[in-house]
């Protein structure tokens, strides 16, 4: 019987294996060397890496960077969020109705959504552009000066907003429209032959059955909202002044333009803690009031 | 003055249609069944009724009101729906005085319905339940309360029973009748289950391709069926028709050949007899061969042959043919039916013969 047991044992151990290994070296190994590195110096050629316990934390709250930073993914974060996950239900109830060209507008809602981040930045970049930029073109017909969007600290965040808010909206909105597609027709017609108005019917009945699809895009969207910086490539490179930087974005800048891999290693593992803490947050919080099955 | 009257009411969808020029009307405090076989336009002319389908053409009156166009909320009607519809993310509860909270009907007087509503269908034990943790009959009772609670005059019930086992649907069947006429209220049910219709039904409607086959009292669908198609729809089993041939001697049984079953007919006819009044015996009437029984219990549904076509007798007991017997079967002048063979109307002016 035990020997049976263990022989088992082995086989699932190397049926595991393949799977394991790779999980191990691209995951977890990277995790904790991060961790681990986070506590040491940056080594250089005359100086070698050693442990410097939390001082590498104790810098990071000294540094106004890294607080101008954080301040800027969270008002990245509130911005985008509410109204991208707002637009992607009003655009999903929209299109889920009796619509002619039903399917043409549910696929133009989606293509920013299949568009690269990279395509997508480049054609804002063309919105953005003073003078000769689509915005400027049409503001300049009611009488706007030119205005550098993306060259102006107080609005380049907001621009880099409206993007991500383009292209989150319709990715969103499959999954509501995915969900709406779910919801049996008669409830609403119970509801209209109860007198129910459109919007007492999405307050009471639409939109809390809508519940679990808005935990999961939520969730999406805060991890996008730290994960998703290929547009400071192309349009700011998180300028001017950092007015546009993002946690993630700054991270590759210490770790890849001032090649400080301690320091780097510290703000992922402060990125990673607030993540963690944000989805338990949202699965403990929201779990309670979702699952109505 | 009806509860409802419909005046030429036709569903259109593209070319197809759906419901075709259907007009009756139901009495107040009746109960009436919209019954027919899959597809014939029951469920659309139900939500034309109640609102969620556009009338595409006619005039559908509610009490005095001229309803043709006016909103679902607008016609002070309830429903229950084949699937209940129920909020799934709603108790008991809540599910119950949806509408009334709409209506801002305040909170004592809410109370108060919803007791006396709960204790009607039976629910009281099980407010506080979600409706995924209720079984299929209390989801049931549910939909029924919802409706009642509104105190509408008018209900539109789409098969209700459909979902239901068949012991409960025989009990919901009753409850629900009950429930009609203490409250009195005016229902419209829709269902293609006969023996439902037959056992609820004050009037019968019974639709066939978006028009109206028949309509009547269940005993009058019963014993003078109007067309070929409404004799086979009611009874089970239901009523056998019988190809005829015509010739000098009266008309006879096609394939049979010989025994006169009809006085002379001008028009080829068909002949109908229900399976309950077709007697079996050693040597009156016509030669047949019994192929096989179908025991039921109380009695026994037996298939026999005569010359080539089938026909069904229903005998009490139990009949065991296990191998195909011959026999002779016999009926009364009175039972038989005519119906015309082309289109298929009742033909009273052929008269039958007992064989
Ligand atoms: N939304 C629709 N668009 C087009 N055709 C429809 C629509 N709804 C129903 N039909 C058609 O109308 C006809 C009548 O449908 P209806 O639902 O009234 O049938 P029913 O008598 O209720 O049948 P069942 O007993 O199967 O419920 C059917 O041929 C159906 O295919
Ligand atoms: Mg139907």
């Amino acid at each position: 019987m035990n020997r049976r047991l263990s022989k088992s044992h082995i086989y699932g151990w190397l049926l595991l294996m393949p799977a394991a290994i790779f999980l191990i070296a691209f995951t977890y190994y990277p995790t904790v060397a991060t961790l681990a590195k986070s506590f040491f110096s940056q080594g250089t050629a005359i100086k070698p890496s050693e442990f410097v316990g939390l001082e590498n934390f104790e810098s990071l709250l000294e540094d106004d960077i890294f607080w101008k930073i954080a301040w800027n993914n969270v008002v990245y974060a509130v911005g985008t969020i509410p109204i991208s996950i707002a637009l992607a239900i009003l655009m999903a109830v929209w299109v889920n109705g009796r619509l002619p060209l039903k399917s043409i507008v549910r696929m133009s809602y989606f293509t920013p959504t299949i568009l690269p981040m990279i395509a997508v930045a480049n054609i804002w970049l063309f919105f953005y552009t003073p003078d000769i930029g689509l915005i400027d073109q049409v503001s300049r017909n009611f009488g706007f000066a030119s205005h550098n969007w993306l060259g102006d600290p107080d609005t380049v965040l907001g621009c880099i907003i409206a993007i991500t808010i383009w292209k989150e909206a319709g990715f969103f909105m499959i999954f509501y429209l995915a969900a709406l597609q779910t919801l049996p027709p008669e409830l609403e017609e119970a509801a209209y032959l109860e007198g129910a108005s459109r919007w007492y019917y999405f307050r009471r009945v639409m939109f809390p059955l809508l519940m679990p699809t808005t935990l999961f895009v939520l969730i999406n969207a805060v991890i996008n909202s730290f994960k998703l910086v290929d547009q400071l490539f192309i349009l700011t490179k998180g300028g001017p002044d950092n007015a546009s930087s993002l946690l993630l974005y700054y991270i590759y800048e210490v770790a890849f333009s001032f090649l400080d891999q301690a320091y780097a290693s510290t703000l992922t593992v402060v990125l990673l803690a607030v993540l963690a803490l944000i989805a338990i947050g949202q699965f403990v919080f929201l779990d309670k009031r979702v699952h109505y099955r | 003055m009806s509860a409802i009257e419909l005046s030429g009411i036709t569903k259109r969808w593209g070319g197809l249609v759906a419901v075709d020029n259907i007009s009756f009307r139901v009495e107040e405090g009746t109960f009436t069944v919209l019954l027919g076989p899959s597809g014939c336009g029951k469920s659309t002319t139900l939500r034309m009724i109640a609102g969620l389908e556009e009338i595409s053409e006619g005039k559908l009156k509610i009490g005095d009101a001229d309803m043709t166009h006016a909103a679902p909320s607008e016609r002070k009607l309830s429903m229950v729906f084949q699937s209940y519809a129920l909020f799934p993310h709603l108790n008991v509860e809540e599910n119950i005085l949806f509408g009334l909270k709409i209506r801002k009907i305040p909170p004592e007087e809410q109370s108060a319905r919803l007791l006396k509503v709960t204790d009607l269908v039976g629910l009281s034990s099980l407010l506080n339940r979600k409706p995924s943790q209720l079984s299929g009959g209390q989801r049931q009772r549910v939909a029924l309360a919802r409706a009642i609670i509104a105190e509408n005059s008018i209900c539109l019930m789409d098969e209700p029973l459909s979902n239901l086992d068949a012991k409960l649907r025989h009990d919901m069947r009753i409850e629900i009748r009950a429930l009609q006429q203490r409250l009195k209220m005016t229902v419209i049910y829709v269902t293609h289950d006969q023996a439902e219709a037959m056992s609820m039904a004050d009037k019968i409607i019974l639709i066939r391709d978006g028009k109206i086959a028949q309509e009547g009292t269940p005993d009058a669908l019963y014993d003078r069926p109007a067309t070929a198609f409404s004799a086979s729809f009611i009874g089970t089993p239901p009523m056998n028709i019988l190809n005829t041939v015509i010739s000098d001697n009266g008309v006879m049984i096609e394939s049979e050949n010989h025994t006169p079953v009809l006085a002379k007919s001008a028009s080829p006819v068909m002949l109908g007899i229900r399976p309950e009044h077709v007697k079996i015996s050693d040597s009156q009437g016509i030669p047949a061969e019994l192929v096989s029984g179908d025991y039921l219990g109380a009695e026994t549904v037996i298939t026999a042959r005569i010359g080539s076509q089938e026909i069904l007798v229903r005998a009490a007991g139990r009949v065991r043919v296990t191998k195909p017997v011959a026999a002779h079967l016999s009926w009364s002048d009175q039972n038989i039916h005519v119906f015309d063979s082309k289109s298929g109307k009742r033909n009273d002016s052929v008269q039958g013969l007992a064989v």
